[in-house]
């Protein structure tokens, strides 16, 4: 069901787990529906110098974490707004259908957490 | 290590039921249909299968009907009931648990106009007698509800069911899929009118399943064309298939009770150290033995998703199934757990273990300490989890 990319992520996916002192947070998804993604952000000059995440989820879910937040170092806070959940599925090499909706939540995480930052600052 | 605990889905086909099979595909290939030596040859391991399965289910050769596999049986009777029995009511009862194959059917039904009950299970996964006897009507022609549920294993009371249709004459369907090979069931003993069963879930081939229809019970006819099983079932008899039903069948049924009792060993020994090892787990369903399949296990694991857990027990060769949403390509959540009462959340960190005669104490062990490592692995990205472990800190 998923590709060789895709399961290489969940198997072993990067920048895993909490951030201390992380400058931002975003959480979207809930329990109910099976899936939450909750991304930390380290930002210097409004620029990403590190992310990490924690997902309760499926495979295409932790997999789309790990892919966007590996996405997402080094670039500015811009660029970061500018992902889109379908370059996440190009770079994962494609998603099966029923699990476009996890590279969604990552796009959806990314935002959310570059919103409260930028709320929190302003 | 390779182990497979999803027997629930599908056996292996036992190697003596092959054997029996391999003739029937080049040597005695005619057309069961046909006058002819090849045919008439080929008929005789139709009827010799037809006496075995009738024997193991305590019913009468010409009772039973060779079909596709369970979900042709189960479309069978409730739409070849309804049919039949239309002008004396269109009132169905069945259960919130049921195989998608009854379910689904029964939403079909309801579009034609057909009212349908749907009963809950309590806690433990059991319709009782009482809340079928409540939904009777006048116009009730049909009860279906299933032998053993396959998520849960739970063991419907259908002796008494069956009893209290017969007495209200309402005809009484039993999805006996999950059921055979691993619990005694017995068509005149248990009150049955209908029953379903496939047999590729009991070391069987797939693509063969069998209905019984208790005679005298009228049920329309289901796949139209030519005059096989009695004008009941057109299609060409599937020769080998139906000989591996017939022999799988009497195997399986050989001794239920020595069956039965390895796999409840090796399953109490798996839910005994999950439980034990593993914190924040519940099995759903009941743990009392004469209340659950011998095989079936099922467990939520808290703050973590199911597939999963499914997905790195496979990288560790470790086969079992999930409840959660993703594994389905749906986005509920198994119907079954959440009738049991099982919050969404929780149902999608389910996994079900279904055990087989092969499994043995080593692959059980091997499966809880890959378990272990999983749900660890998982947890550790889970934001849920170290939410908990915050409050439990707090606390």
């Amino acid at each position: 069901m998923y590709n060789d990319k895709v399961l290489e992520a969940f198997k072993n996916p990067k920048n895993v787990g909490a951030m201390e002192n992380a400058d931002a947070e975003g959480t979207v998804g809930n329990a109910s529906c099976g899936d939450i993604m909750k991304i930390y952000l380290k930002i210097e000059n409004d620029v990403i110098i590190d992310a990490k995440f924690e997902t309760f989820g499926c495979a295409a879910a932790i997999a789309s974490s790990s892919t966007a937040t590996e996405m997402i170092i080094g670039k500015t806070l811009d660029e970061a707004l500018k992902i889109k959940n379908s370059d996440v599925i190009e770079k994962l090499e494609g998603l099966p259908p029923q699990k476009i909706h996890c590279s969604v939540l990552a796009e959806e995480a990314i935002k959310e957490a570059i919103q409260n930052y930028r709320a929190k600052k302003a | 290590m390779r182990v497979y605990l999803d027997h629930s889905a599908t056996t292996a086909t036992d190697k003596r039921v092959i054997e029996k099979m391999l003739p029937y595909f080049s040597e005695i290939y005619g057309n069961a249909s046909s006058q002819h030596t090849f045919g008439v040859d080929a008929a005789k391991a139709v009827e010799n299968a037809r006496i075995q399965v009738a024997k193991a289910l305590n019913a009468s050769p010409n009772e039973i009907y060779f079909t596709s596999g369970g979900t042709e049986s189960d479309n069978m009777a409730l739409r070849g009931v309804v049919d039949a029995h239309g002008k004396k009511g269109r009132h169905v009862i069945t259960t919130s648990i049921e195989h998608h194959a009854i379910i689904e059917t029964c939403k079909m039904l309801e579009k034609q106009g057909v009212e349908v009950t749907y009963l809950t299970p309590d806690k433990s996964g059991i319709v009782s007698v009482e809340k079928v006897k409540e939904a009777m009507r006048e116009d009730t022609i049909l009860v279906s509800v299933m032998t053993a549920n396959s998520e849960i294993g739970s063991i419907q009371p259908i002796k008494e069911i069956g009893a209290l249709c017969r007495e209200r004459k309402i005809l009484f369907h039993t999805d006996a899929v999950q059921a055979i090979g691993n619990i005694s069931v017995d068509v005149k003993r248990d009150n049955i009118d209908l029953l379903s069963l496939s047999a590729h879930k009991f070391y069987g081939p797939k693509g063969v399943g069998v209905i019984y229809i208790r005679n005298g019970v009228k049920v329309s006819r289901f796949m139209i064309g030519g005059e096989q099983e009695r004008k009941m079932r057109a299609g060409t008899y599937n020769t080998p298939g139906i000989v591996g039903a017939g022999e799988a069948i009497t195997l399986a049924c050989a001794d239920i009770e020595g069956h039965a009792k390895h796999l409840s060993t090796l399953r109490n020994h798996l839910a005994k150290r999950i439980v034990e090892e593993i914190p924040f787990c519940s099995i759903n369903g009941t743990m009392d033995n004469d209340k659950r399949l011998p095989g079936n296990l099922n467990v939520t694991f808290d703050f973590i998703e199911g597939e999963s857990i499914l997905l790195m027990l496979d990288m560790a060769g470790i086969a079992a199934s999930s409840g959660s949403a993703c594994s389905s390509g749906s986005l509920e959540p198994s119907h079954v757990l959440l009738s049991i009462g099982v919050p969404a959340e929780r149902a999608h960190g389910s996994i079900r273990f279904t055990l087989g005669r092969d499994n043995d104490l080593e692959q059980i062990d091997y499966t809880v300490d890959k378990l272990k490592e999983t749900v660890e692995r998982l947890r550790a990205i889970s934001p849920l989890f170290k939410t908990v472990e915050g409050e439990k800190k707090n606390v």
